[in-house]
């Protein structure tokens, strides 16, 4: 056992540090910081950046732009951006449709889609979940009926992450109703210029506009655009949603959120003399999640120290579970810190209160997303009950 | 960053593992020995000690191996992984640690020497009535007389307080401060009253009128930071002993749900059982990374540092002890409230480690003092 970091990996993590303070638009960071939205802009030129430094997709083949890191130097990586406050590649992108492509891909596909997947020339929606197929993936009803060199696509996605700015749309599509559903399942590209292709905005609890409606009407897509094998959806599935489990403890990014909740804290009266983080119980509550988090990331170095001979380590399923209640529980806090202030969400640029505390209570409403999407906590719970203790 | 053990680490895991599995692997066996005094096995003492388990932690000059936290804590965990009553940690660990740290050379040659053959046990007599959980020492005085001390005053509870052969008992100084002193178990002055403790321990009180000692280490010392950084290695040991206890606990308990047949199906086949296992193994996992971490600070970090990851994994101990013990006892229903299953005992002996050093809100309290000192917890900046 050792506790630091090879002189190697200090040097790299210093490195990745550089770059992300120096080289990501200072103003875009401070977007992220302050947990003020992002407009498209800021995420397409973000990645631009990265990608211009080979930063975008390391996990990628190398052949591809991947750079060959081990698991910790991902992780590090990972860590270090979150921590800097640079939005991390768009995961449609970056994480599932590339490796997707990179993996079950034709070489025209390859050459196609993969630069500029990379580089966000394309912006890249998800086309999974249904009305009645979100946890339950497999029951999922768009058709796509061959028609001599298309497929027509007929149906409809919902829960499509920031759609309205997709160029294209990976999506789930049944292709054989005889079959036991998983076993007739492909996956389609989708211009979502197409005729036929409608996105209709879903308003949220937090009054944004994050998720979308995809509704097909007779799409006519290329038979070229089939990813892998007909009917071979469900692996492609299963390759991708494994992917998405990775990183997905947000741990860099709600250390920083809760450092910058002591020092609003600390910059907040407690209306008797003090401040708040005077206040014992604030102290109590920072003390609980500093110590759960550090135990989640030293959990998640002992999974990325570990994965190098293959097998997940069996402690991955806690990283989803875990690292999204502290990310909701931290989000909490921040409320609580606002006190009056945070119903104040409408307030315009003449409000005397804080821009931190009017958009606390969206941000804590919306992260209730965290622990339903990516397979919910308790298909979390469910992995680990029957894969790990057996049950 | 490596949270694996090499391969020597895996083999003293296996060989301690052999050993208390045989003694202890049979929950029936440690109950029949707790129920007489001491409250443990003395064979299996002197199997410790020949296996070299007893000298681990001290040097080669002062008859030991010169280990270092990552043997200790394996050692720890397979010791509570069959809560073996053996006073590894009230002897070896704390007492022994504190003459380790603060005793002059022939002192740690005597004591440690006897500790680490298995033919004295040790007890560190700190612990006051009507306080809790400070380094300092305040009812007991000690008082000098041209070169000889005595001592006078309480100490309550001392693990292991009735058999240890030798006492180290904290005082505080005529000129101010808390030194430690040895005191022989058949010191003039000394009376000691053993008893049980709910988890199968051993505990005394230990009453000293102008009772003779030797100061240990230099006479008149303030060994007050070296008692707190004892007890912190200590506290990180305890939470070793705990993880394994916290192990066979999430063990049993999944056998269980496997096993036992309700309403006609095993119980795994209940969602709302088997969610609850799975929250266990959440809290043991997060237990497990702390502590490894806990462990490989005492040997990379500052006293300071050292302390902080005490309290950190102290804390977390505290929580997921509790967490994983109360549902180890919910999950398996009437059985585990019995003294003849082990179960009931595990979370017993649990409760038992996370009062005696420290628990959870103590350690947040004291964590709290220092919170607004920092941005942000980075266990990679060293």
């Amino acid at each position: 056992m050792q506790l630091e970091l090879s002189e190697d990996d200090q040097e790299f993590r210093a490195q990745m540090r550089e770059f992300f303070t120096t080289e990501v638009s200072e103003e875009i960071r401070r977007t992220v910081i302050e947990g003020r939205e992002l407009t498209h802009d800021q995420i397409v030129e973000a990645q631009r950046t990265l990608n211009a430094a080979g930063l975008a997709v390391p996990h990628w083949p190398e052949e591809y732009g991947g750079r060959g890191w081990s698991e910790l130097r991902r992780h590090l990586w990972h860590e270090e951006m979150q921590r800097a406050g640079v939005p991390t590649p768009l995961a449609f992108n970056a994480s599932m449709i590339g490796p997707v492509i990179a993996q079950f891909g034709t070489e025209e596909q390859k050459q196609e889609y993969l630069p500029k997947t990379a580089n966000l020339d394309i912006w890249w929606s998800q086309g999974f979940s249904e009305p009645d197929a979100g946890s339950d993936l497999a029951s999922l009803r768009t058709t796509a009926v061959r028609d001599g060199d298309h497929w027509v696509v007929n149906g409809q996605k919902t829960w499509t992450t920031l759609g309205q700015y997709g160029d294209w749309i990976f999506t789930l599509v049944r292709t054989d109703p005889e079959v036991k559903k998983q076993a007739g399942i492909s996956m389609l590209l989708i211009d979502m210029t197409s005729p036929g292709l409608e996105v209709r905005p879903i308003e949220l609890i937090d009054g944004g506009h994050e998720v979308n409606e995809v509704w097909f009407t007779d799409v006519r897509v290329p038979a070229a655009n089939l990813v892998g094998e007909l009917n071979g959806g469900w692996t492609i599935a299963k390759f991708l949603l494994g992917n998405e489990r990775v990183g997905v403890a947000p741990v860099g990014a709600t250390k920083r959120i809760l450092a910058r909740a002591k020092d609003l804290a600390k910059d907040t009266s407690d209306g008797e003399g003090g401040t708040l983080l005077d206040d014992p119980l604030v102290r109590a509550r920072i003390v609980e999640l500093e110590n759960e988090l550090l135990a989640l990331e030293l959990t998640a170095l002992r999974v990325v120290a570990h994965s190098s001979d293959g097998e997940p380590h069996p402690a991955s399923s806690v990283l989803k579970l875990k690292g999204t209640e502290l990310q909701q529980a931290v989000s909490e806090l921040m409320v609580d810190l606002a006190g009056p202030a945070s119903v104040a969400s409408g307030a315009g640029d003449d409000s005397d209160l804080p821009d931190w505390a009017r958009t606390v209570t969206p941000t804590y409403l919306n992260l209730r997303k965290a622990s339903i999407y990516g397979g919910s906590n308790e298909i979390q719970r469910q992995i680990i009950s029957r894969t790990i203790l057996g049950l | 960053m490596d949270f694996t053990y090499d391969d020597e680490q895996v083999a003293l895991r296996d060989a301690v593992r052999g050993l208390v599995g045989k003694a202890y692997g049979d929950y029936e066996r440690r109950r029949q020995v707790v129920k007489e005094d001491p409250g443990f096995d003395e064979k299996q003492w002197s199997r410790l000690a020949e296996m070299g388990i007893l000298g681990l932690p001290f040097s080669e000059e002062d008859g030991g191996v010169g280990a270092g936290p990552v043997e200790i804590g394996i050692v720890c965990q397979e010791l509570g992984r069959t809560i073996a009553p053996e006073p590894f940690l009230a002897s070896v660990v704390l007492a022994g640690g504190l003459v380790a740290a603060a005793g002059t050379p022939e002192q740690r040659a005597e004591v440690l020497g006897a500790l680490a053959a298995g033919d004295s046990v040790l007890a560190f007599a700190h612990d006051e009535p009507g306080r809790r959980w400070g380094a300092a020492a305040e009812s007991v005085t000690a008082a000098q007389d041209g070169g000889s001390w005595t001592l006078t005053g309480v100490k309550e509870p001392v693990l292991h307080g009735a058999r240890a052969d030798v006492l180290v008992v904290s005082a505080a100084l005529p000129g101010g401060g808390t030194g430690a002193f040895l005191v022989a178990g058949d010191a003039e002055g000394l009376s000691r009253a053993g008893y049980p403790t709910y988890d199968g321990g051993r505990a005394a009180r230990v009453a000293l009128d102008q009772t003779p000692a030797v100061p240990l280490g230099a006479p008149g010392l303030d060994l007050s930071g070296s008692i707190a950084t004892v007890l912190d290695i200590t506290r990180i040991m305890a939470a070793n002993q705990s993880l394994g206890a916290m192990q066979t606990l999430l063990g049993a308990t999944t056998d269980y749900l496997k096993s036992r047949k309700q309403f006609g199906v095993t119980l795994n086949h209940f969602q709302a059982l088997t969610f609850r296992a799975a929250d266990m193994y959440t809290s043991l996992e997060l237990t497990h990374s702390l502590v490894d971490w806990a462990t490989m600070v005492i040997s990379a970090g500052t006293p300071e540092e050292v302390a902080a990851a005490a309290a950190r994994v102290s804390l977390q101990v505290s929580r997921g002890g509790r967490h994983v013990g109360q549902e180890a006892i919910q999950l398996h229903g009437g059985i585990a409230m019995t003294a003849e299953y082990h179960v009931g005992m595990y979370v017993a002996h649990l409760t038992a480690l996370d009062h005696l050093f420290g628990d959870g809100d103590h350690q947040v309290r004291k964590l709290s003092a220092t919170v607004a000192d920092y941005d942000l917890l980075d266990p990679l900046d060293r």
